[in-house]
């Protein structure tokens, strides 16, 4: 019996609060599609309720048997703009709610697919899906939409941009913590299981298994013992403790795979933070050696961390995928808050911090009075980020309706709480107006 | 089926028997034990065996009633987990 490693593991689970974020289904609706919206509704409810049966008593299992928390059990779908095209129905609303029904009666936690992909141009289908989500998102509790706007092979859909700036503000206006369930996508992926951007791609199997893990207490309590040692111990203590974290997750996958008999996807190699102490990315950074996230080095340090992470988990697990990074939500993480209302860190920092991790600017509070056209701009510049460097960036800000800077905004549980941040307020009006299409990027000539 | 049985708490006399008496009952085989004082908190783990592998529920509440009686934390986990992350 090896009793150091059975120690090790038990404190990482315990104490530094290692767990399965979330064990996803993918699910495929192309089946479900019918020229009658309400049969293909009932497609739907049938094939989630059917395939996802024993999504929860499975996990649930696992997490009992083999003592690994399974925080959230969640579903994605093949984007719902593709499946409702077919039907003459001018709102997809009533999608939305068959999704959330779904989940509610099999006990998932949230369930993501009410997307839209929209980088080169719009579809029937697109058009009405994304005029339907303020609604959607607001009549449900565990729908989770995303929209992708833009991608490295064909440009940024600068209309869509625009629409989708008013979209969340439209969104807010009923309450702004439903904006927590939207997201806007540069370069989205097929495969993820985190949300609220999961949807299940076109390319993927009819139903597999994607697991997300989340571990930023370990890495933070293993790089406490390389103190004032070079940054290369600091890489080489994040890659073995990542592979670590990942091999937990590919062994989680492979058990619920098995037990559902559904094919095994990929494991996303991120590092998932929660607002509870000790379970923060920006803490994982002040170890490093800043004072605050948000000192100048905060780039560099979350570069090296985000690549050390991918690196240990790589050769961890038969298939990677997702977002694969660390994830930098303000919401979600106590150390972003502390920095933010400590006035260490901005949005111009996080937004250069977007550039080397996963994913963009996410679950961040901006003031009410922020103008759609503002919002389309930060989505625009994110997306840029996206689409230049070949990576998945996303925006997804919440703006404080009647909420000024210092305000907070509550959202609860692992969402937690987002301080309302101060936004470069000189207007990108006309510039989003113009509208049409930014050109995919070049790739030669890097520079 | 193999587990992993980790107790951790104060340490009192009487541990060992009070957690291998309710193994006993439960018909649970004790393969491996190893104990030790870890920061003055006694620290002990067992390697145990059943057959009846839809036992586990079963075991897993009746040593959550012990841990209950004894303010001690013990926990039950399948042996599989700290190999998978532990192990190439």
């Amino acid at each position: 019996m090896e009793t150091n490693s059975i120690l090790e593991t038990i404190q990482m689970i315990s104490e530094e609060k290692l767990d399965i974020r979330t064990i996803t289904m993918g699910i495929s609706l192309f089946d479900c599609i019918d020229s009658d919206g309400k049969k293909a509704r009932q497609k739907i409810y049938d094939k989630l309720t059917t395939k996802a049966k024993d999504l929860v008593k499975v996990a649930n299992q696992i997490e009992s048997e083999y003592g690994i928390p399974i925080v959230n059990k969640r579903i994605s779908v093949t984007p719902i703009s593709m499946i409702a095209a077919a039907s003459g129905d001018s709102d997809y609303v009533e999608y939305a709610k068959t999704m959330d029904k779904a989940a509610a009666d099999l006990g998932v936690d949230l369930i993501g697919g009410f997307t839209s992909l929209v980088q080169k141009g719009y579809q029937k289908g697109d058009d009405i899906l994304i005029k339907s989500i303020p609604q959607a998102l607001t009549e449900t509790s565990r729908v989770c939409g995303s929209v992708n706007v833009g991608s490295t092979r064909s440009g940024i859909n600068l209309d869509a941009v625009k629409q989708m700036g008013q979209v969340v503000k439209n969104l807010a206006k009923v309450d702004p913590v439903n904006c927590m369930s939207l997201v806007i996508f540069a370069n989205a992926v097929e495969d993820n299981p985190f949300m609220a951007g999961a949807f299940h791609g076109v390319g993927e199997a009819d139903c597999v298994i994607n697991v997300g893990i989340s571990g930023p207490g370990v890495v933070k309590r293993a790089l406490e013992k390389v103190k004032g040692q070079p940054i290369d111990v600091v890489a080489e203590t994040i890659k073995k403790t990542a592979f670590k974290v990942t091999r937990m997750g590919q062994f989680v996958g492979n058990l619920a795979s098995e037990a559902l008999k559904v094919p095994f996807g990929i494991v996303d190699l991120s590092l998932a933070p929660t607002p509870n102490e000790g379970d923060s990315v920006a803490e994982i950074l002040e170890e490093i050696g800043l004072e605050s996230v948000g000192a100048p080095g905060t780039t560099a340090a979350l570069a090296m961390l985000n690549d050390a992470v991918k690196k240990g988990g790589v050769m961890a697990c038969e298939h990677v995928g997702g977002l694969s990074g660390a994830f930098i939500p303000v919401s979600e993480d106590i150390g972003m808050i502390r920095a933010v209302n400590a006035g260490n860190l901005n949005i111009e920092k996080l937004e250069a911090m977007t550039a080397v991790c996963s994913v963009g600017l996410d679950m961040i509070a901006i003031p009410g009075d922020t103008t759609a056209e503002t919002i389309s701009g930060m989505i625009a510049d994110e997306a840029s980020i996206g689409v230049i460097n070949n990576k998945t960036t996303a925006v997804r800000i919440i703006p404080a309706t009647g909420k000024k800077v210092g305000d907070e905004v509550e959202f609860g549980g692992l969402f937690g709480r987002a301080p309302v941040m101060a936004v470069n307020t000189n207007s990108p009006k006309d510039f989003i107006h113009r509208g049409g299409h930014i050109p995919s990027p070049i790739h030669s000539f890097k520079n | 089926m193999k587990a992993i049985l980790t107790v951790l708490g104060h340490d009192q006399v009487g541990i060992v028997a009070k957690v291998s008496t309710r193994l006993a009952e439960l018909n649970v085989n004790i393969i491996d034990i190893s104990q030790t004082l870890m920061h003055g908190n006694f620290t002990m783990m067992m390697m145990v065996t059943w057959d009846d592998a839809t036992k586990f529920e079963v075991i897993k509440e009746k040593l959550t009633d012990l841990s209950k009686e004894t303010g001690l934390d013990i926990k039950i986990q399948r042996e599989e987990i700290f190999d998978a992350i532990q192990k190439l």
